[in-house]
């Protein structure tokens, strides 16, 4: 007798998409001269028309946020300021299965993590960052620390409102104004946040929204009218950033690129282990900077531990994002799953061994089976390169300094994971791992007051907690 | 009739010893009169790749040791500075022109500045980390950890030289300095302080020379994690800091000579999540 799921899908009546976009400049929707499509990564469905943002529409909105800065939100008290960012908390409480709905459709992620994690991690940072605003004296920078201005945010496609929370919270807890830029591919749920700045009676041109693709980010980076840039992206376009802003007085935050390394030492607790490698990479179809990537196992446990994650895998739901079923949703896009195919096909020509387990994957859409390569060495492709995939590297170790050494050996630093019984051993690790986010024996936590950020070519600074405030304040005296 | 003075020859500091350059380069520091002081060393690109792979090897055992210790060795080097106040302060005075007072107060400052941040390196921990009351059964905790090897460079004078190198090693980075101009005689002597300072061999590199030679091939190298440019023309900064993009480097410069801020700004802030259950 065989129990099989049936389908439990979430009904979409409770968004209504317009079926054309503006900017949000000035506290106001705003046309558009030039759209493109966004669509349903799961079945390739139009949803919407996104307006590509051009360099007036960024001056718009800067110029929007200028007057907002001097003339309303740099002029409030703290108190007033988090005022506001509870109601936005709250609003965003009350339509969270709305925005998680919306998520979901547009960006390809199961219902179950839209509605279980970003949508609630989302509604959590306007909470945190909110209680902040009237207490920025004891954030550790001095007394009366200063906002810098203006800030231009520009945000990716993997977790499209929660980056968003990650940028906006924190600028106007420390009395920054705000542009934002969000991905290409993901524009619906920032659009849906402008409403929720409206129905909190948020001040015109406090946060303003551009819609757009790189040129867009381009012409936000490269205004003399922002002081301050908050980037999620890849490295390369970090890179770029850094370049951009070299001759300027601009402070930037980067949340870049990762190639997590996953060690479990022989005495980790294997069922939880087991969990923890399927949630640390196949989590949000691996489309995560911090991803535990690289699995790195002790030799003595390497094949049951293969064998096990092979049989947790086969019970791995690959479909429909609105299902509530639904463990690995779709490809966010035609381009990133080509990404996907090509380092995947180089892990089969250098000679690593390919495993998936069978799934019927839909004609329409974007999608990618669950996949850990085996036998993988430092030198491969798919041990150095960032997939953002739902693909495993798997590795191997003898001593604990040479999983350490492996860990350590990449420009990457994001994030790390370690998997042991032992509480020396899993702090002697940490220790050793050059990481900004380690999670031992649990993998790709996130809350408002943990700093988030990486070492290395990972980025500059720290989102969340008190380290993350840092990056909006100039000193105070 | 009068003895005549032994001179000394000034060279380098990589990895605890005194190389003259591998260029076989010196370039004249003289008094304000014009009369020769000194022939330091004008290092060489080469030197740099030397003193990052010495800098690099001392990183993790200078990072590793306790913060007590790395306490103890910085005040350490204002116990051996104290004892070298005269012949330093002198150098300053022949090589940059201040009065002799002034030149002492300098000398003054920078053994003070030792003895302060030795009281920083077990308290950044304190002042920079954080436990973090996540909503979830994890303990969750935030600590700043040096980021590796940093390159400073400090404007020509003896007291920028040692703010530009002080804070940086106070957490646990190793620090290469570019010393440029007439400061590098005072600097050299400063060497043979840390020489007998306990500090490991590595940690602090001194490079004399050139800052337009020197910069931009620190700037542009892979295996240098931060920069201190405070003492870079502010014209010339944005060329460093698009070279330094490569790697994404931590380019800083200082308004303030002795900060926090100079030691933290030169750190990771690393968070660890652990379970909390039975």
């Amino acid at each position: 007798m065989t129990f099989e799921y049936a389908p439990a899908p979430e009904s979409r009546a409770i968004v209504s998409i317009k079926p054309k976009y503006g900017h949000f400049i000035d506290g106001k929707f705003v046309n558009g001269r030039n759209h493109f499509a966004t669509i349903n990564p799961a079945t390739e469905e139009v949803l919407s028309q996104i307006a590509l943002g051009s360099a007036s529409d960024v001056d718009k909105a800067v110029i929007a946020a200028q007057k907002a800065y001097t003339k309303t939100w740099s002029k409030l008290s703290g108190k007033e300021r988090g005022k506001y960012l509870y109601r936005i908390a709250r609003i965003l409480q009350e339509r969270a299965r709305e925005f998680a709905v919306l998520e979901t459709l547009d960006n390809g992620k199961p219902i179950r993590e839209t509605r279980d994690i970003d949508i609630p991690l989302v509604a959590a940072h306007f909470f945190y960052h909110a209680g902040w605003a009237d207490k920025l004296d004891y954030a550790g920078m001095g007394k009366s620390p200063k906002p810098h201005g203006v800030a231009g945010q520009i945000i990716p496609w993997n977790f499209p409102l929660l980056m968003l929370a990650w940028k906006v919270a924190p600028a106007l807890a420390t009395g920054n104004t705000v542009v934002l830029k969000p991905a290409e591919t993901t524009s619906l749920t920032a659009l849906l946040f402008a409403e929720v700045c409206q129905q909190a009676e948020l001040p015109d041109g406090v946060v303003n929204i551009v819609t757009g693709d790189g040129s867009t980010g381009s012409a936000i980076v490269n205004h003399a009218g922002i002081h301050k840039i908050a980037f999620t992206g890849s490295t390369e376009v970090g890179k770029k950033i850094a370049r951009a802003i070299a001759g300027t007085n601009k402070k930037a935050t980067l949340e870049l690129g990762g190639k997590g390394a996953n060690i479990v030492f022989d005495d980790a607790p294997i069922d939880e282990t087991v969990e923890g490698i399927v949630n640390g990479i196949f989590f949000n179809q691996g489309h995560v900077c911090c991803a535990g990537s690289r699995l790195i196992l002790q030799e003595g446990i390497a094949d049951e531990i293969t064998e096990k994650l092979k049989a947790r895998m086969s019970k791995i739901r690959v479909g429909d994002p609105l299902d509530k079923n639904t463990d690995l949703g779709a490809i966010n896009s035609r381009e990133q799953l080509a990404k996907i195919h090509e380092l995947s096909a180089a892990g089969d020509a250098e000679g690593a061994e390919r495993w998936s387990p069978s799934c019927n994957l839909s004609d329409k859409g974007y999608w990618f089976a669950p996949t850990i390569f085996t036998g993988v060495t430092q030198a491969h492709r798919i041990a150095r390169e960032e997939i953002f995939g739902p693909v495993l590297s798997i590795l191997t170790f003898r001593t604990p300094q040479e999983a350490i050494e492996k860990a350590n050996n990449t420009p990457f630093g994001l994030s790390a994971g370690v998997w042991s019984e032992k509480g020396s051993r899993i702090l002697w690790a940490t220790q050793q791992l050059r990481a900004g986010v380690i999670w031992a024996n649990t993998f790709n936590k996130f809350d408002p007051t943990s700093p988030f950020g990486g070492y290395k070519e990972s980025g500059w600074g720290r989102e969340g907690g008190k380290h993350g405030l840092a990056s909006y304040l100039k000193e105070g005296k | 009739m009068s003895r005549l003075e032994v001179k000394k020859t000034y060279k380098l500091y990589i990895n605890g010893a005194f190389p003259r350059s591998e260029s076989g380069r010196i370039y004249e520091v003289t008094d304000a009169k014009g009369n020769f002081i000194a022939n330091p060393a004008l290092a060489s690109r080469k030197d740099l790749r030397d003193a990052v792979v010495a800098a690099r090897a001392a990183q993790i055992g200078w990072a590793k040791a306790t913060a007590y210790n790395r306490g103890q060795i910085l005040y350490r080097i204002a116990e051996m500075l104290e004892g070298r106040a005269d012949q330093i302060a002198n150098e300053i005075s022949a090589t940059s022109g201040v009065t002799p007072k002034k030149a002492h107060e300098q000398l003054i400052s920078a053994i003070d500045r030792w003895v302060w941040y030795a009281g920083w390196s077990d308290k950044l921990a304190a002042a920079f980390g954080s436990t973090n009351p996540v909503a979830g059964p994890y303990y969750n905790f935030t600590i700043p950890e040096a980021q590796g090897v940093i390159a400073v460079a400090p404007k020509d004078e003896f007291l920028a030289f040692i703010d530009s190198i002080a804070p940086v090693i106070t957490s646990g980075n190793s620090v290469i300095a570019l010393v440029p101009g007439a400061s590098a005689v005072p600097a050299m002597t400063f060497a043979e302080v840390l020489a007998t300072s306990d500090l490991p061999h590595g940690v602090i590199n001194i490079l004399t020379g050139s800052h337009d030679e020197l910069a931009p091939w620190a700037a542009s190298h892979m295996d240098i994690d931060g920069m201190d440019i405070s003492g870079i023309d502010k014209k010339k900064r944005a060329a460093l800091k698009e070279a330094g993009a490569e790697n994404l480097k931590r380019i800083h410069n200082f308004d303030d000579a002795q900060s926090p801020n100079r030691i933290y700004a030169f750190m990771e802030a690393k968070t660890v999540w652990h379970p909390i259950g039975v």
